[in-house]
């Protein structure tokens, strides 16, 4: 039986048991009823105590949304979401927003702690080894966002001594209202697509971020976003300015309960670096993905979008999706400063019944700006992952460049690998180069690694690393390593 | 102890442009313990596919005959399942694994081995001392360890990576599947002297070659001659020389 | 039979023409009313849309020059060395099998018979627009057949269109039908040749069916009236080792769309659909391909350039579909253009689909400009810049036209590159085509 074969069934048999990150935390709640109206926005407003301003903003967004249809044009199917019958607000009872960790519900720190999230600031991820020549690490300040609100964040200590502001964005809104009424929507406006239009009127948290000028911030940002509770949309907001010269690497994780039914998860993401600022936002997808059958699963519905405003400003998406069972997201550079730079680096990996849809939009306004895409496609069992993304050179972009490199691997023969590039050049001296490949793990090299002893997982396991390296080596360390575990555990059955 | 590789009416075949091929044709070979066997033969006679078929590759397929190693049933195992019980294969035109770090990927092989073999596994330190002490006996820069498995070597660089595999993997039975060729002879000797290290009375080594040159410095133990898919002939080292010298177009001729 | 209920306002230009179109043509008349013409929010329509025909009112009627300036415009469409001046030749003018020019009693062992298009009017669920418009509006079909086992050598295959002048709001529209059933074991070259003169819209369809084994080379030269409109659809069905080897070679028509529907229905068959074209002044071309590999072990190759000068617009699609039975699939799939001015713009969308895990599909797209260094280069070597840009743009595109493998055919449409080329590059205005 050839080796692809044999792995082809050993996915098949992959069950559920394979998500570790199942469990439930049973914990008090404040939840609204189902249903989405006015009301339902003026009781979350009202709930987070927001300004007259920003309750305002969300009403015109959901009439928006109301006008406005589900995008049908991605290649994936799923039955139509009834959005009435969905709760969305959920919170914890017990104080929400705690000022220190001892105020924090045990349970959650408990949940937190299964999950591998480091709540308390002396801790930090084991069994990472440095490699050699590597850059030493930086500590990690943690958001802990639990359902709709922040339940911990940590290190604001240290930050704030830096000057810089890590916290929920409720409490941004009340704290620092003038920095977010000026840029909440100015990169993802409210009507930019359905989903944006959704979460812009009923987003709960999230985390804000705000770097000086000249300010390095001197630890990695995170944020770990958790769903819990049944029948909830999560619907959070993240936004993050970098001021001149300033930098920061942002890590975003998230992980949900093994549910028969599916749940919708839609968040916006905004960033803005201005003059030779530069944003690292980094994500391990890990949503439930549904069971082997396709049962269950989050419906992930993402708007992520940078804007180099100023001068040299960099932005850098990393992202390994494996987790939920549609993922609909295109993280995206609007490069408007002149020698700005967009990055894009991907892994999707899809497996039984996933759907993912998912790339990004390079969109060129800026003299010199550059932009690269490496993304990397994994599909097995039976589902279907495509690569979508447009690079798209303005008048003005003189001198741009955008290099792509887009690359599939299938596993098995029920599953599907698609393609989908955009190119678009306005600029004779705007260059563009695209190159993509799509294939399988080839006998000769599964052979190879055989005959010096590898077991079969561990030959593919090894196979698909190297194959998603050039992304795997932008995640900051910790990642890196915990990523390489969830692709493993992502094909399990195949790869140990 | 002649129980130690035995080759007995092997036959197997290759789905080759919509049909089969058979490609070995009734293989008969013992190497006991603690010798080294030279097999020679024309392009396309099955040298290969030997080599091959006894490491385990699938789509080689066995119609009759049996492989027994160590008294083991060599055939019913899976290719890594042949690596743990010692069987190496150092290839002809080595595999390229773009991404898979080569010192990561020696590693892993390593301990799938130790453990398979219910030997403790290396750490990180002990693992690189280990395999900075076989560079350094291969002539090899230890750059290489950094580098891709095999992706952007040269030939010669290629070649050496596989006798440092087998140098680490430490195997009982070693085949070579003409890796003396395109090699200079510097590197030539850096090859032998990889497989004589090895050299020891619970170690054999099967040597697939068309040269005398890399023989020069292996002293092999027995010469055969292979020819459409069987042994046609065996003998001692002058066996290698003659066919050095004439050919194996007297050895063809008796045979047909 | 049916008959035609078409709302007007659904079919704009064509309105009249398609309340004309009775008898067994009503059956697509209606499908075509029902969706219309397809818009930019058609995904195969993204980057080219066809509202520009809708300033025009298509009419049945045209006019025929005399046969003897016929004649000279045919002697002029022809490579001028004569090379092809011998072949089998069959003439459509304005989409109208002309008995008269075509010398088809030529064909020996090749069965040749022209209609009316009457037995054209099935429709199928997924016949394309502009397929169904050619059903609706034909009037003369040819149908070729290339007996079993029989090398047919090349036929060309000459278009003559003349339209209307550029002041009316009027314009006449042909919609000609070419079918070549090439048996087992044949092969023939098609060489199609397109001219033009004058507002009309050319809306051939064409269909290959390849059989088991055998091989054909198609290649066109587009040279329509800049004013026209082109609108041709190209459907090879390849059986069981057959192949089908394509190019197609762009200048003329203010808006054309080449859109080839490639299916490799048999086990070990191919296809090369490759082309260039050449557009300046406010030009918009359309390559768009859709190969399906449909069986197993097939190749699919396609390599496509594009110049684009003054504010010329280039649209490059090419899907490659493969479906889960089709293992071992070998596709590959390379655009690339040149932008020669500012105004000049590129859209690609390259784009694979596959189900079949046991493949090897790649795609490559570049856009950019001349390379100064090469320019430089030939600077430094005392080439004039006007000059300079002419050698490189002529070796992008004849390198393209070199993938053309038979010699005659390869060597006309390296001839009518250069005159072009000539022609082109540099002006800012568009002459009118080779009927001037």
């Amino acid at each position: 039986m050839p080796a692809v074969t044999e792995t082809r069934e050993q996915i098949e048999k992959l069950g559920q048991s394979t998500y570790r990150w199942g469990f439930e935390t049973d914990i008090e709640m404040d939840i609204a009823p189902k249903g989405l109206d006015e009301d339902t926005i003026r009781l979350i407003s009202a709930r987070k105590e927001e300004p007259e301003w920003l309750l305002e903003w969300r009403l015109a967004a959901f009439r928006q949304w109301q006008k406005m249809e589900e995008p049908e044009w991605a290649k994936v199917a799923y039955p139509k979401i009834d959005y009435q019958d969905l709760h969305y607000y959920a919170a914890p009872k017990k104080k929400p927003g705690p000022k220190s960790l001892d105020e924090v519900d045990p349970e959650l720190l408990r949940t937190y702690e299964k999950l591998g999230i480091p709540l308390h600031e002396q801790a930090m991820l084991a069994g990472v080894e440095p490699e050699e020549g590597a850059e030493p690490r930086l500590p990690i300040a943690v958001d802990a966002v639990f359902d709709s609100v922040s339940v911990a964040t940590t290190f604001r200590k240290t930050l704030q001594e830096a000057g810089v502001i890590f916290c929920p964005i409720s409490e941004a809104v009340r704290d620092y209202p003038e920095l977010v009424r000026k840029y909440l929507g100015s990169v993802v406006p409210a009507g930019d697509n359905f989903f944006s239009a959704l979460n812009s009127a009923v987003f709960t948290d999230g985390s804000f971020v705000y770097v000086p000028a000249g300010v390095r911030c001197p630890m990695e940002l995170s944020t770990y976003f958790r769903i819990n509770a049944r029948n909830t949309g999560q619907f959070e907001r993240t936004l993050i300015i970098v001021e001149d010269r300033g930098s920061v690497s942002y890590l975003e994780g998230c992980t949900a309960p093994m549910r028969d039914e599916n749940q919708l998860h839609a968040a916006v993401v905004e960033l803005v670096a201005m003059e030779d600022a530069s944003i690292k936002y980094s994500t391990v997808q890990n949503w439930y993905p549904g069971d082997e059958n396709g049962r269950g699963g989050i419906y992930n519905f993402v708007t992520k979008r940078g804007a180099c405003r100023g001068a040299r400003a960099r932005i850098s998406w990393t992202q390994v999706e494996t987790g939920s069972a549609v993922t609909w997201k295109y993280p995206s550079c609007i490069l408007q400063g002149e020698g700005s730079v967009g990055e894009f680096y991907s892994v999707a990996v899809t497996n039984n019944f996933q759907q993912a849809d998912t790339g990004t939009k390079m969109i060129h306004i800026g003299r010199n700006t550059r932009s690269t895409i490496i993304a990397k496609t994994i599909s097995a069992g039976r589902s279907d992952s495509t690569y979508r993304g447009l690079v798209r050179m303005m008048p003005k972009a003189s001198g741009a460049r955008n290099f792509t490199q887009c690359d599939s691997l299938l596993i098995g023969d029920q599953c599907g690998a698609h393609t989908v590039p955009y190119i678009e050049n306005r600029n004779m001296s705007a260059r563009i180069e695209h190159e993509a490949t799509t294939s399988r793990i080839s006998e000769d090299q599964m052979f190879y690694c055989r005959s010096r002893g590898l077991s079969e997982e561990d030959a593919v396991g090894l196979i698909v690393n190297g194959f998603c390296k050039d992304v795997l080596k932008e995640l900051p360390m910790e990642f890196a390593v915990e990523a390489q575990k969830l692709l493993a555990i992502s094909l399990e059955g195949s790869v140990g | 102890m002649s129980n130690f590789l035995k080759i007995s009416g092997l036959h197997a075949k290759i789905e080759a442009d919509g049909g089969d091929k058979e490609i070995l044709r009734g293989v008969d070979l013992e190497i006991p313990a603690g010798e080294l066997h030279v097999i020679m033969g024309p392009n396309g006679c099955g040298k290969s596919t030997l080599a091959y078929t006894l490491a385990g590759r699938e789509d080689y397929e066995v119609t009759a005959g049996s492989v027994s190693f160590k008294g083991q049933d060599l055939l019913a195992m899976e290719p890594d399942e042949r690596a743990a019980a010692g069987v190496f294969l150092a290839f002809q035109s080595p595999v390229e694994l773009p991404g898979v770090n080569n010192a990561n990927f020696l590693r892993t092989a390593v301990n799938s081995v130790r453990r398979a073999r219910g030997e403790a596994e290396m750490d990180a330190v002990q693992f690189l001392k280990t395999v900075r002490a076989a560079t350094k006996s291969l002539s090899m820069q230890d750059e290489m360890l950094k580098r891709n498995v095999n992706v952007g070597f040269s030939g010669g660089e290629k070649k050496r990576n596989e006798v440092l595999q087998m140098t680490l993997l430490q195997p009982s039975l070693a085949i070579l599947d003409e890796t003396d060729s395109g090699l200079d002879v510097d590197a030539l000797r850096i090859v032998a002297d990889g497989v004589n290290k090895l050299r020891a009375p619970d170690f054999s080594a099967l040597v697939i070659t068309h040269h005398q040159r890399l023989l020069d410095y292996l002293s092999p133990d027995r010469i055969h001659v292979m020819a459409k898919g069987r042994i046609i002939r065996s003998g001692g080292p002058e066996l290698a020389r003659q066919i050095d010298q004439d050919g194996y177009a007297t050895f063809l001729a008796d045979a047909a | 039979m049916n008959s035609v209920d078409i709302s007007v306002s659904d079919v704009g230009p064509f309105a009249q023409r398609l309340a004309a179109a009775g008898g067994v043509r009503s059956l697509a008349a209606n499908a075509f009313a029902e969706v219309g013409l397809p818009g930019t929010k058609d995904e195969a329509f993204h980057y080219t849309s066809l509202r520009s025909l809708n300033r025009l009112k298509f009419i049945a009627d045209s006019v025929v020059p005399s046969d003897a300036e016929l004649e000279s415009l045919i002697d002029n469409a022809l490579p001028s060395d004569g090379s092809l001046a011998s072949a089998t030749r069959i003439v459509f003018v304005n989409g109208i099998f002309s008995e008269k020019f075509s010398t088809v009693s030529g064909l020996s062992a090749v069965s040749f018979t022209h209609g009316t298009q009457e037995e054209q009017h099935s429709v199928a669920d997924n016949d394309l627009p502009l397929v169904l418009l050619n059903r609706a509006l034909g009037c003369s079909t040819a149908e070729l057949e290339v007996p079993e086992g029989t090398d047919a050598g090349t036929i060309v295959i000459l278009s003559l269109n003349f339209g209307n002048a550029t002041e009316g709001d009027e314009a006449p529209s042909f919609h000609p039908h070419l079918h070549v059933r090439v048996g087992k074991g044949a092969s023939v070259t098609l060489a199609e040749m397109i001219i033009g003169k004058g507002v009309y819209l050319n809306n051939p369809v064409s269909v290959i069916n390849v059989a088991k084994e055998a091989s054909v080379t198609h290649t066109k030269l587009q040279r329509e009236s800049a004013d026209a409109f082109h609108l041709a659809t190209v459907s090879p069905v390849i059986a069981e080792r057959g192949t089908y080897n394509s190019f197609t070679l762009g200048f003329g028509a203010q808006l054309s769309r080449h859109e080839v529907h490639a299916y490799l229905e048999g086990a070990g068959s191919a296809v090369h659909i490759n082309g260039a074209q050449l557009l300046v002044d406010r030009q918009v071309g359309d390559i768009t391909s859709v190969i399906t590999h449909a069986a197993p072990n097939c190749i699919s190759r396609q390599t496509v350039r594009n110049v684009l000068a003054d504010r010329a617009r280039g649209v490059f699609q090419g899907k490659v579909f493969v479906e889960r039975i089709a293992q071992k699939t070998d596709g590959y799939q390379m655009n690339q253009a040149l932008l020669l001015s500012e105004t000049a713009e590129m859209n690609a969308k390259p784009e694979l689909e596959i189900y079949a895990d046991d493949v090897k599909c790649s795609h490559g797209a570049t856009v950019g400009a001349l390379d100064d260094d090469q320019l430089f280069y030939l600077c430094s070597r005392g080439i004039p810049d006007a000059e300079a840009r002419r050698i490189l743009v002529e070796a992008f595109l004849i390198e393209a036209v070199g993938l053309v493998e038979v010699d005659d055919v390869r060597a006309a449409l390296e001839g009518a590159l250069s005159a072009a080329l000539v022609e082109r590059i540099g002006a800012t205005t568009m002459g009118d085509g080779s009927l001037s």
